[in-house]
């Protein structure tokens, strides 16, 4: 690990200015990947600016009945949450399912997000990777394919993102606050995240020194139910192989409404606009699910190791869309 | 860049500690190196084994991730600050009446981690295999297993564990 120096941010505007000041600083969270990337020698800043103690920490309801979720609130504490637990159910249990009950105390939500898009020869420096050195090829497009992308990805890299969170916050709309130098922007979750294209480098649309200060929750329509279901190697503690977030509004047996988002199948959080357009007005039915399932998954574009993925995600999605509707429909 | 050093004041198992720390150091090397508390343990070094867990806070967590730098003042609990002199703490005394280790390399992390889990219980902390979100919180076998899944047995002592983590939740 190379040596590096540590400072304490007290105020946002003040952590926003050191990492200008400092094209090789890095904000610090709860460090769960941070660190462990320091130690693999993934990364090496030579400032790590401590975001922790900013007064990010807080869950608020909004006035539209919403909730905005502090940056540094712990994904232990956003899991707990009464809000959270009541009005977005597929959110506590995405943040359940993910990591361990340890990581979950340390990590924040900003740095869930901000964790990086990384495959095992991303954290393995002896081979070659283009998203940790730009131009050096994708060691994965011939080798360990399993936890690999099967949409969206490129020949520069078929990493994915392994949040859970981010599934469920692309599922609900969610909108991520940013501060950086010039003032405060909005981005809608599903637009963080960016596809490996030819820059496999750049996980998200986030500018160096850009801080997450929030993520706001818009509120869900009454009689909406949601739900986060992953699929994985072993019962608990593993990354997705497939995971599936569903929001879903059946009403006389009619898709009233629905948004999907599946973890495990991209470069980033896959909000399945295709499947939501074909079941809108739609029978509730398995036909139908099965259908829209095919149809987002008409662009998969599997390698020989990870092609399993493809029924996986149509099997999930149906099951999920169907436990859903069955206690929605009314 | 030369090494950077940097003072941090921790309270360890009731102890005021002052030292002089390289801001690369991880809680668990300046308690392990620095300050002779060998309790927690050192297995895979990034957060997958959980054999360095803590009380951080009175919360559970790994200590191989976290930058001593950055939890300056903070109140450390290892597992050799659980005992009350003589007395064993109850999970303590549980792991050894159920046989809850082989090894034993992993047990620091699992009876610190177990501490921690069964206060998260008791505030209502639902987990993965929670039917209901928002009911109260009944530590079966299954919720056990699922919340104490961030520290592994290479013995597989699981079968000491669960009940001897279930006898003092229960």
């Amino acid at each position: 690990m190379r040596p590096f120096d540590y400072r304490r941010a007290d105020d946002i505007d003040g952590a926003v200015a050191m990492l200008a000041l400092n094209p090789s600083a890095a904000f610090l969270g709860g460090g769960t990947n941070l660190v462990d990337h320091l130690r693999l020698g993934v990364t090496a800043p030579d400032l790590l600016v401590d975001v922790t103690r900013l007064g990010l920490d807080r869950i608020e309801p909004l006035a539209d009945g919403g909730v905005r979720v502090g940056g540094t609130v712990r994904n232990s504490d956003l899991a707990a949450d009464r809000l959270v637990r009541e009005r977005y159910p597929v959110l506590a249990q995405a943040l359940l399912s993910g990591a361990s009950g340890q990581l979950r105390n340390l990590a924040t939500t900003g740095g869930n997000l901000l964790q990086r898009t990384r495959c095992v020869y991303f954290q393995d420096v002896t081979t070659p990777c283009g998203k940790r050195e730009p131009g050096s090829g994708c060691s994965a497009l011939r080798g360990y394919q399993r936890y690999h992308a099967i949409l969206g990805a490129s020949s520069a890299c078929i990493a994915t993102h392994p949040s859970d969170m981010a599934v469920a916050m692309a599922a609900l709309d969610a909108v991520v606050r940013v501060r950086g130098r010039d003032g405060e922007r909005a981005v809608p979750l599903t637009d963080f995240h960016r596809l490996p294209g030819d820059e496999p480098q750049r996980d998200t649309v986030l500018q160096h020194g850009e801080l997450i200060t929030a993520v706001d929750l818009p509120p869900l329509p009454e009689g909406m139910r949601s739900r986060y279901r992953k699929v994985r190697d072993r019962a608990s503690y593993a990354f997705a192989l497939v995971s599936v977030a569903a929001v879903l509004d059946v009403r006389d047996g009619t898709v009233a409404d629905v948004r999907i988002a599946l973890g495990g199948v991209a470069h980033k959080p896959w909000r399945a606009s295709v499947a939501e357009r074909e079941l809108r007005g739609a029978p509730a039915t398995a036909d139908s699910f099965r259908r829209a399932a095919d149809a987002e998954l008409a662009a998969a574009e599997p390698v020989e190791g990870n092609a399993f993925k493809v029924p996986l995600v149509r099997g999930t999605l149906v099951a999920v869309l169907r436990e859903l509707s069955e206690e929605t429909a009314r | 860049m030369d090494a950077v050093e940097v003072e941090v004041s921790l309270r360890v198992d009731g102890r005021q500690r002052r030292l002089t720390l390289d801001t690369r150091t991880s809680l668990l090397d300046a308690l392990r190196e620095r300050l002779g508390v060998t309790g927690p343990k050192k297995g895979c070094d990034h957060g997958q084994c959980g054999a360095c867990t803590i009380l951080l806070d009175g919360r559970r967590v790994n200590s191989c991730l976290a930058l001593a730098v950055a939890h300056d003042e903070a109140e450390i609990t290892t597992v050799e600050g659980l005992a009350d002199g003589d007395t064993l703490h109850p999970l303590q005394e549980s792991f050894v009446r159920h046989d809850g280790f082989q090894c034993g390399y992993c047990t620091p992390g699992q009876i610190c981690s177990a501490v921690g889990m069964l206060t998260e219980a008791e505030a209502g902390w639902p987990s993965a295999v929670s039917a209901d979100l928002t009911a109260p919180v009944e530590l079966t076998d299954a919720e056990i297993s699922e919340r104490m899944s961030g520290n592994l047995c290479r013995c597989g002592a699981y079968a000491g564990i669960v009940p001897a983590i279930a006898e003092v939740a229960r």
